[in-house]
């Protein structure tokens, strides 16, 4: 199936690094992320069952170190937000063999609703785009408001495919030219 | 146990395939193999017929091959009713290149709407 893209560049947002404060004015720096496995999956062991879509992160370590191995191959882009020392947020682009990209983004429970989602998402999307990637998507639970509206607000649109999850998709650079 | 397995190609279809021929060989279930359409699938009736047999014969089991042809989630529900099957089999989904689980159209379908108990099969 061809997936239909925005015809508008989204953003375009500025690649990592950037700090902030949250709106609970913790102190949160994104980065690109090249530390390896074992810190992110001390972050993904803590994740709140509860807070898991379509089957990821995956419920063991073992699963889970499985699972990043695959994001942290070539020509995928992860960026971290940290407070302190603890990473506190992840999001990943992963290219689907088509040309296009494949986004998630998750936070740890804590830290959702302080507006660093809206800052990973756009960091990854400046990161994806210095580095050359055109056209992401991704797919959210239909009953998931806020995530639907954030990636709403980062310039992804529907791509309604009629699934039990929505697809959305963002451009983020011009096609080349022909 | 009355035993309605669709395929229409997809790799989780194939995968439910020899899942379901080896539950069924085990509980010695009556099985039949139902084809639907996928669109999304490149697997022509044809490939879906001698996958089936390559399987049945290296179970040594025996089903009921059907092809439907048609609106594959409301067709295999219409068999499901009128062959009287307890349990509809399919395919647990398939895997984005991030990891995600990805339903299919046809288990979404079968799902919302069966009478009968529906496996997925992971």
């Amino acid at each position: 199936m061809t997936r239909e893209y925005p015809a508008t560049v989204a953003g375009p947002y500025e690649p990592p690094p950037r700090t902030f404060l949250d709106r609970e004015e913790r102190p949160i720096a994104i980065r690109r992320y090249a530390e390896g496995v074992d810190t992110l999956a001390g972050m993904y062991t803590a994740f709140d069952p509860e807070d898991r879509a379509q089957g990821i992160p995956p419920a063991r370590e073992d699963q889970i170190r499985t699972w990043l191995e695959g994001l942290f191959e070539d020509d995928c882009v992860n960026v971290v937000a940290w407070h302190d020392e603890d990473p506190i947020g992840h999001a990943t682009l992963v290219p689907d063999g088509k040309g296009a990209c494949e986004l998630a983004i998750f936070v740890l429970g804590p830290y959702q609703g302080a507006g660093i989602g809206t800052e990973l998402i756009e960091a990854l999307l400046g990161a994806g785009r210095e580095d050359g990637i055109e056209r992401v998507w991704l797919t959210v639970e239909r009953w998931n408001g806020a995530a639907t509206a954030l990636y709403r607000n980062v310039g992804f649109e529907s791509t309604d495919t009629g699934n039990f999850e929505l697809e959305m998709a963002a451009r983020l650079r011009e096609d080349a030219a022909e | 146990m009355k035993t309605l397995l669709g395929i229409g190609g997809s790799d989780d279809s194939l995968y439910a395939l020899e899942k379901a021929i080896e539950r069924a060989k085990e509980a010695d279930d009556d099985l039949t193999i139902a084809i639907v359409e996928n669109s999304d699938s490149d697997m022509t009736e044809a490939d879906l017929r001698d996958r089936i047999a390559a399987a049945l014969g290296e179970a040594g089991f025996d089903a009921d091959i059907e092809s439907l042809s048609g609106h594959p989630g409301s067709q295999l529900l219409e068999l499901a009713e009128r062959g009287s099957f307890d349990r509809i089999v399919l395919g647990g989904g398939e895997t984005s290149p991030l990891g995600k689980v990805q339903l299919g159209s046809i288990s979404e379908f079968v799902l919302l709407n069966a009478q009968t108990t529906v496996t997925l099969i992971r």
